[in-house]
């Protein structure tokens, strides 16, 4: 068992809002979104980094947020799901889902429209390859991948031709 | 009513986006462990290291001095509060002691021996490494059949672990070994334990709330009707104490059926923490050691009959399942495999011998395909294997023996009827999408130059809407028949149509397709129809049936939701005719200027003055009409008998949906790596309500199938260490892993559905039948048989290292008769 350890102060923005927390130096990135700020879009799937349901951005990057402690994330900037869409409207991503059948139990998709997100704010006209090996860390159990991968086409197309701005 | 045919299909069939994904896509899914309720409490287990072990001592006192801990449970302490859980099986497996924390001994690694509740989930972690356990080590058994051999004993009490025994035999089967001209003998094959590991792992949210003294639960078990008849009986409590609630579930398929053990020490726990709400959310490790696994069967010395046609005339073969440590929800699956007892094909003669045995790994449950894909990967063995002994291409050797179109309905040796079907036109499908002839061509040319190509094919079989009758075949003494679901459709005050169904669903779009049916039948839009899925017994629309498994929504569900909305729109009729002064059968039904209503004489009422009518303006109806409620339950019985459970005979299941699959597949020759080249799945689940959700469900039947095949497999060492206790080293298939599926399918509507629709969803595990084949067909030259499910580059390497040492010699017998 640990001993009692001081909390750590650290200050990020999630979604844009700035938030000042104290963190338990064990406490997972994870449990802070999900736990201390209510932010349950965000899931826990294998607790070691293989599944993805826990993607978040944090700076533009996404990582595991099972896999990051809270402190660590000090001075970030972190995009969960539920910071994807603008006052209302969906993102182009979270449209493409929706359209394409690229969800079921919709356990995985936050992760996957993160990773998405990821992939195609770095490359306009990915390739079947680039697709496939952007969600190479997010398990999906339900869609065989199929209709999650042709969701990402259609993302990639409906962001290309907004020419990046939300449609 | 003046509704033409083509309005009254407006919506079903088409593809309707889905309701649910508004909140999925946003982050505002509701799945279990999402809730929060005031003085939560968080709930941890303790588990056995050893496969097998006597429980020496518990020592909890430095856990329970912890700060913030609220109180732990043993099993000593839960059996002298409660019944153990009630068996499924007749004696020796109804002599069994089955308790959700182990008693007096562990029996699989990974087996719960305490509980520890705190404060936050974090100090529950801290208390649980404190409760010290003293083991005596005792001798684990791991393999079925050697504990066939009773010298190790999981169950004392049982006195054995074989825990049932049956003979399936119809026709005459030794008359046709007489009259055959092949006879091929198989002496060992094996299909493999996975599990198709939801990527929510199992949570609960219980509270024994000592107010009202009743049992609350918000989870994500996906047979919650089931788990509270075992549940009630487990703690001694009306049924009608007990209320579950699901919301969104993040995958089941079959696996979160099991989770009642797990709801029941959350129940005491919250009693012992004087009615505060205590949540458990597995780990996945946890999820991987201890919740479910799919059932791991050997088949032994199986000979086949054929006549010189290489028609199979019989077949004789001994069947030994592995559940694992507990039976559970088992042994149901020794006779839920027989849905499918003569797969695709017409033969009318066989002898299944079939045992189950209990073994220290973690228990089965239902899990995608659940104990029939086994049979059917067993059926496509003997099918590839006899063709290659009499040299007839495998195509052939299917059409030889596929039951013929025109033989539906089909009934089959055991008594189940096979509703509809065509799959000869399967097969053609699936031949002109992969390119049959071309890719014959190339493999050809590539066997010329020393690659290994094979083309596969599998053909299986989904069988959806149990009748549970096939029970009493394991234990003529259980109490279960036929089948049914319940929903309820109502007219809401201000003129909302809202419908409630029994079910669980997770993520197979059950909001969706109810709307359509219901859209359907009163001719408004689905977006003016609200659905409540997920379950909640306090809606009371239930039935002891209610929940999501066993491929029946299409059938079951759909069925009653029809039927409770023709329910409304009767009543509906009748009052509108009432109020336009009409007759009921000049009542029209449509949408006019101010939303949904029924049109008669040149007037119009809408759904808010219908309702309006009822709920809160009732002096204005005269007393006949008195009897209308706008508020209609209906509940959908499957048309099943009382199966003979001596024969063994008798229709099990409703509709019979079918999938052919191909795969072209090269093994790499360095590094025995199966690479699949082309993939198609031709799905025939008769009329389909919503294409795209139908794609959705055999994309994932497939992935899971592909996976199962060539990267999932749960490994326990020789004293029953789980190997594969993280998705790290189960390796579930990822999008790298996945080849392009081509879809394909033919409609053959089934009679038993309002709709003709079939169930459809689990697939029938078709690729891990296709990729046997097609890896068979790549190595049949090299002389090895597949005789594994399971064929990632390592069991590919041994088989060719044990053909090369003689071990695969003899495991393929053919006897060719004067």
């Amino acid at each position: 068992m640990p001993e009692a350890v001081a909390k750590i102060g650290i200050k990020i923005i999630v979604n844009g809002k700035t938030c000042s927390l104290s963190v338990e130096p064990r406490q997972l990135l994870v449990e802070l979104l999900r736990e201390t700020l209510d932010l349950t879009g965000t899931h826990v799937g294998c607790d070691t980094s293989y599944c993805g349901a826990c993607t978040v951005l944090l700076n533009g990057k996404a990582v595991k947020s099972c896999t990051v402690f809270a402190f660590q994330a000090d001075g970030g900037e972190i995009t969960t799901v539920e910071g994807v869409e603008k006052s209302g409207n969906l993102h182009p991503i979270q449209k493409a889902f929706g359209e394409a059948y690229g969800l079921q139990c919709g356990y995985c998709t936050p992760g996957l429209m993160l990773s998405t997100f990821q992939l195609l704010s770095k490359t306009k006209d990915p390739t079947e390859k680039d697709l496939r090996k952007a969600i190479a860390g997010n398990t999906c159990r339900c869609t065989g991948y199929q209709n999650v991968l042709k969701a990402m086409t259609f993302a990639a197309k409906a962001m290309k031709e907004s020419n990046g701005h939300q449609v | 009513m003046i509704m033409s045919e083509t309005q009254k299909q407006k919506w079903v069939g088409k593809a309707v986006p889905r309701k649910e994904e508004n909140r999925l896509l946003r982050g505002r899914g509701k799945f279990a462990d999402d809730l929060k309720l005031r003085e939560m409490v968080y709930l941890r287990f303790v588990r056995s290291p050893y496969a097998h072990a006597k429980i020496v001592n518990i020592h909890t006192s430095a856990a329970e001095a912890l700060p913030g801990v609220v109180a732990v449970l043993t099993g000593a302490e839960i059996a002298s509060q409660t019944q153990p859980f009630i068996e499924i099986g007749p004696d020796p497996c109804a002599k069994i002691k089955d308790y959700p924390l182990a008693v007096s001994k562990v029996r699989y690694q990974g087996e719960p021996v305490a509980a520890v509740v705190a404060e936050s989930a974090a100090l529950a972690d801290d208390a649980a490494e404190l409760v010290q356990v003293d083991y005596e080590a005792l001798d684990p058994v791991v393999d079925a059949e050697d504990a066939l051999t009773d010298k190790s004993i999981l169950h004392e009490e049982a006195g054995t672990n074989r825990i049932w025994n049956g003979v399936f035999e119809y026709g005459d089967v030794e008359q046709a070994f007489k009259n055959a001209a092949y006879v091929v003998q198989i002496k060992k094959m094996h299909f493999h334990r996975f599990s198709s590991t939801p990527l929510e792992t199992n949570v609960v949210l219980a509270q024994w709330d000592n107010k009202d003294d009743r049992i609350y639960y918000w989870c994500n078990n996906s047979f919650p009707s089931f788990a509270i008849q075992f549940l009630a009986a487990h703690l001694g409590v009306h049924i009608d104490r007990i209320r579950v609630e699901t919301s969104d579930i993040g995958g089941s398929f079959g696996i979160k059926i099991t989770s009642y053990p797990q709801m029941a020490v959350c129940a005491l726990a919250s009693k012992k923490a004087a009615g505060r709400p205590v949540k458990w959310v597995e780990t996945r490790s946890e999820h991987m050691t201890s919740s479910a696994h799919g059932n791991e069967r050997t088949f032994r010395d199986t000979r086949v009959a054929l006549d010189k046609n290489g028609v199979i005339t019989a077949i004789a073969s001994r069947h030994i399942d592995d559940c694992g440590a507990y039976p559970r929800y088992e042994p149901l699956g020794c006779v839920i495999w027989s849905q499918v007892f003569a797969g695709v094909y017409r033969f009318k003669n066989a002898r299944i011998d079939f045992t189950q045995a209990a073994t220290n790994k973690c228990p089965v449950g239902p899990n995608r395909g659940y104990s029939r894909m086994q049979h059917l990967w067993f059926l496509e063995r003997v099918v590839d294997i006899c063709a290659h002994e009499l040299k007839i291409p495998a195509d052939e050797m299917r059409l030889r023996n596929y039951v013929r179109p025109e033989e539906f309905p089909y009934t089959t040796p055991n008594g189940c009827v096979y509703d509809s079907g065509n799959y000869p036109k399967m097969l053609e499908v699936a031949k002109k999408l992969i390119g049959w002839d071309d890719w014959k061509k190339k493999q050809e040319k590539a066997r010329a130059e020393g690659r290994l190509i094979g083309i596969g094919i599998g053909t299986t079989l989904d069988s959806g809407t149990n009748n549970f009758g096939q029970s009493q075949i394991v234990n003529p003494g259980a109490p279960f028949s036929g089948n049914s679901q319940g929903a309820n459709c109502k007219l809401d005050i201000y003129g909302e149509v809202v419908v409630a169904v029994g079910s669980c669903p997770q993520g197979q779009g059950h909001e969706t397709t109810a709307a359509q049916v219901v859209a359907d039948v009163l001719n408004i839009s689905p977006d003016l129809i609200t659905v409540r899925t997920g379950f909640d017994t306090e809606r009371n629309v239930h039935t002891g049936f209610s929940g999501t498994y066993a491929s029946q929504f299409a059938v079951s569900g759909l069925s009653a939701v029809h039927g409770a909305a023709q329910k409304l729109k009767k009543e509906m009729s009748r009052l509108a005719a009432f109020t336009l002064e009409s007759k009921e059968d000049d009542v029209e039904f449509g949408v006019g200027q101010q939303g949904p209503e029924l049109r008669a004489n040149g007037k119009s009422i809408n759904y808010w003055a219908l309702a309006n009518i009822v709920n809160v303006n009732s002096a204005v109806l005269p007393t006949e009409l008195h009897e209308i409620t706008l508020n209609c339950r209906y509940v959908w019985r499957a048309p099943f008998k009382v199966p003979d459970k001596q024969r063994k005979y008798g229709n099990l299941t409703l509709t019979y949906a079918s999938q052919l699959h191909m795969a072209v597949i090269e093994v790499e020759l360095d590094t025995f790596i199966p690479r699949i080249l082309d993939y198609v799945a031709v799905d025939d689940c008769g009329t389909v309500i919503n294409p795209p959700i139908v794609e959705g469900q055999v994309y994932g039947a497939t992935a899971h199938g592909i996976g199962a095949a060539l990267m999932e497999t749960c490994v326990y060492d020789a004293v029953g260490n789980m190997l594969t206790s993280t998705f790290s080293d189960y390796t579930p298939i990822t999008a790298v892993n996945m080849p392009k599926v081509k879809y394909g399918h033919i409609e053959t509507p089934s009679p038993h559905s309002y709709s003709g629709a079939k169930g459809m969803g689990e697939g029938g595990a078709a690729p891990i039948h296709t990729i046997s084949a097609a890896l068979q067909d790549a190595l049949f030259d090299q002389g090895i048989f597949i005789e594994d499910s399971f064929n990632n580059a390592d069991a590919i390497f041994r088989a060719v290292v044990g053909r090369e040492h003689g071990q695969a010699a003899n495991l393929v017998k053919l006897e060719k008769r004067a």
